[in-house]
């Protein structure tokens, strides 16, 4: 590309531009040695290949477990289960098998990968911490502290068996207005100062949450907080998926427009403001949509840790900081990591079952600390 | 676009941080803000740009009142360098940039055409255009600060203000910069520490001190000895520039820095 030989005269930046525009444009020197894909049609490319590659991997996880189901007839069942399709006698139990236990399961895993982490490249983005993930702002404790209370005195029966999913989830929003109610002040919502109110939140519904666990008369309660704690998708079933993949779904897009939004967040809240860009006002939506979306997966799934917190570092490793980029990518690679998570977690000790937080910890760790050492990767010039 | 601060004054936990200021840049001037430290220069600054609502008065640009035009509307004629020029996260320099464009753009919207020529001369004005590959966290102090100038500048705005633009330029880059501002055609409003900069690129100047506006005017009519002791507590001569004729100073390192001598420089000669 060389300068256009006319250039429009005198733009408000062209004041005295008395040199010529003719240095090299862009030199591809070793500055560019980290080669992002900036682009649009890289990005897309990207995202296309993390799409076959979700869809491979649903399909692969559907068909493994206990009882293994070739890839084949996994699609033909799962084919048949739309289409309303005929399943010979003696398949009944491998089609219901994959499309009552497993799909759900594997969907649900798909959907809560994604969710936290475009949750969790907002909070960081929103907060301004490389630390913060989806539960920095005290939803996970409080969506424990509500499934306990649920547990121990019974309320909420009238809900059968999702009163345990509503009080977490109406837990997650109790603690998400506590936590703004006490972070915001005269000065606005600053970020440090959500994220020690949340941080100081978490450290008390966990107190609380300790508590109930003490003085329950049952150890109903203890089991109950380890899932919260530790994740699960072993109790997912159709009939939840339909609003978690809503809300989830809807919170990714909401996010995704405001891309631009966090990417001037990201210049500080005094830049921000004279781009525009209200800070305290978009931190407020941000917070309900993170809150909202991170209430819902909670409440279906429990407190899945790392994943919020490593998938979006990892994806900007790759694609650069750009929101509009990343929040297009985590999604669907968070998504594929959780469906491979949790197949390992139901597989490698089958029959017993590994926590999900044990698992997203173990593999993402060390390649998130691989990564870190080999590629130059800074956050807020750290 | 000209702009006022009328009776600014902004007020925090009691302490009046800037009082009842008012100041003029007419159309396509350039005028300095000078001031020792906490002065209030910053403060008024940020009341332009919108970081902080004034306690009392009212800031006007093109005779629009700011508090009544949306903060995307009011980031259409204002551009500002602040001080606050952290980046969390490792931006291109020419993302960071084109993002000098989103109160023109809506949501998501990519750059057209023009803009992105627009950016790529903003980059080559302020010299990063080398640079526009390589992530700003990665960048100098001075070859940052030249980044958020283009980003300001890519934003067209008919008023400019920036906060001690000149922190971590080299002389060089310094100079370019001020030559900028004079030429840009641009209404500009600028804090500078270098009185003799300020001197040399600005049409006016007001000084300020603990919050009150105490002189404004042509460098020429105002940088005194006897202002620079008073506001700045700094014995300084001041001579014409040899060329242009604008006033300098020259400051003489006192070994133990006492008190001005009350009756300035010329007392203590016999």
């Amino acid at each position: 590309m060389s300068p256009p030989a006319t250039t429009p005269p005198s733009e408000a930046v062209d004041g005295v531009d008395g040199s010529a525009p003719d240095g090299p444009t862009h030199p591809a020197g070793p500055a560019d040695a980290r080669g992002r894909p900036g682009s649009r049609t890289g990005t897309a490319l990207t995202c296309a290949l993390l799409a076959v590659l979700l869809a491979v991997s649903v399909l692969l996880a559907i068909g493994m477990g206990s009882a293994v189901i070739a890839p084949g007839d996994t699609a033909r069942y799962l084919w048949a289960a739309l289409s309303g399709g005929r399943i010979a006698a003696d398949e009944v139990t491998a089609y219901q098998i994959v499309w009552q236990i497993r799909t759900p399961r594997v969907l649900l895993a798909a959907l809560v990968g994604a969710g936290l982490s475009a949750v969790g490249v907002a909070v960081q983005a929103m907060v301004r911490n490389a630390l913060a993930d989806p539960f920095v702002l005290g939803v996970s404790s409080g969506a424990s502290v509500g499934a306990v209370a649920v547990t121990v005195t019974g309320g909420l029966a009238a809900l059968g068996v999702h009163a345990m999913s509503v009080g977490a989830f109406v837990g997650a929003l109790a603690a998400s207005l506590l936590v703004y109610a006490a972070a915001a002040g005269r000065g606005g919502l600053s970020p440090l100062r959500l994220v020690l109110t949340g941080v100081a939140m978490s450290l008390g519904f966990q107190a609380l949450m300790s508590v109930i666990v003490y003085l329950a008369p049952d150890s109903e309660a203890t089991s109950t907080v380890l899932y919260w704690t530790m994740g699960s998708f072993g109790a997912a079933t159709w009939g939840a998926l339909p609003v978690v993949t809503a809300v989830v779904l809807l919170g990714v897009v909401l996010l995704h427009r405001r891309s631009r939004v966090l990417d001037v967040m990201a210049l500080g809240d005094e830049t921000a403001a004279s781009l525009g860009v209200d800070p305290d006002r978009h931190r407020k939506e941000l917070l309900v949509v993170a809150s909202l979306v991170t209430g819902a997966m909670v409440a279906t799934s429990g407190a899945i840790g790392f994943v919020g917190l490593v998938v979006p570092h990892l994806v900007r490793m790759a694609v650069g900081a750009g929101h509009a980029r990343v929040l297009a990518v985590a999604p669907l690679a968070g998504a594929v990591f959780m469906v491979w998570a949790d197949l390992v977690s139901r597989t490698l000790v089958a029959p017993r079952e590994l926590p999900l937080g044990v698992i997203t910890a173990l593999v993402g760790v060390p390649v998130f600390i691989l990564l870190m050492r080999r590629r130059a990767y800074l956050f807020g010039g750290g | 676009m000209d702009l006022e601060l009328d009776a600014l004054s902004v007020v925090t936990d009691g302490r009046a941080l800037v009082r009842d200021l008012s100041l003029q840049v007419a159309d396509g001037q350039v005028v300095g803000l000078v001031g020792p430290n906490g002065s209030g220069k910053s403060t008024a600054l940020r009341c332009v740009y919108r970081a902080l609502r004034p306690t009392s008065g009212v800031v006007r640009v093109g005779g629009d009142d700011l508090s009544r035009l949306t903060m995307r509307q009011s980031s259409r004629a204002v551009a500002a360098l602040t001080q606050d020029g952290t980046v969390d996260l490792d931006f291109t320099v020419e993302e960071v940039v084109a993002l000098g464009r989103t109160p023109h753009l809506r949501g998501n919207q990519p750059l057209g055409r023009r803009e992105r020529e627009l950016c790529e001369r903003a980059m080559r004005r302020m010299d990063v255009h080398h640079l526009a590959r390589r992530g700003v966290l990665t960048l100098s102090g001075g070859e940052r600060q030249r980044v958020l100038v283009a980003r300001a500048m890519v934003q067209e705005p008919r008023v400019l203000v920036l906060d001690e633009p000149t922190n971590h330029l080299d002389i060089r880059h310094q100079v370019e910069l001020l030559s900028l501002l004079r030429g840009s055609g641009l209404t500009v409003l600028v804090v500078l520490h270098d009185l003799n900069l300020a001197a040399a690129a600005c049409d006016r100047l007001a000084v300020l001190s603990q919050g009150r506006l105490v002189a404004t005017g042509t460098p020429k009519d105002i940088l005194t000895a006897e202002l620079v002791r008073e506001v700045f507590g700094v014995d300084a001569d001041v001579v014409p520039h040899p060329l242009t004729g604008d006033p300098q100073l020259l400051y003489s390192l006192s070994p133990s820095p006492s008190p001005a001598p009350p009756n300035g420089r010329a007392a203590s000669c016999p």
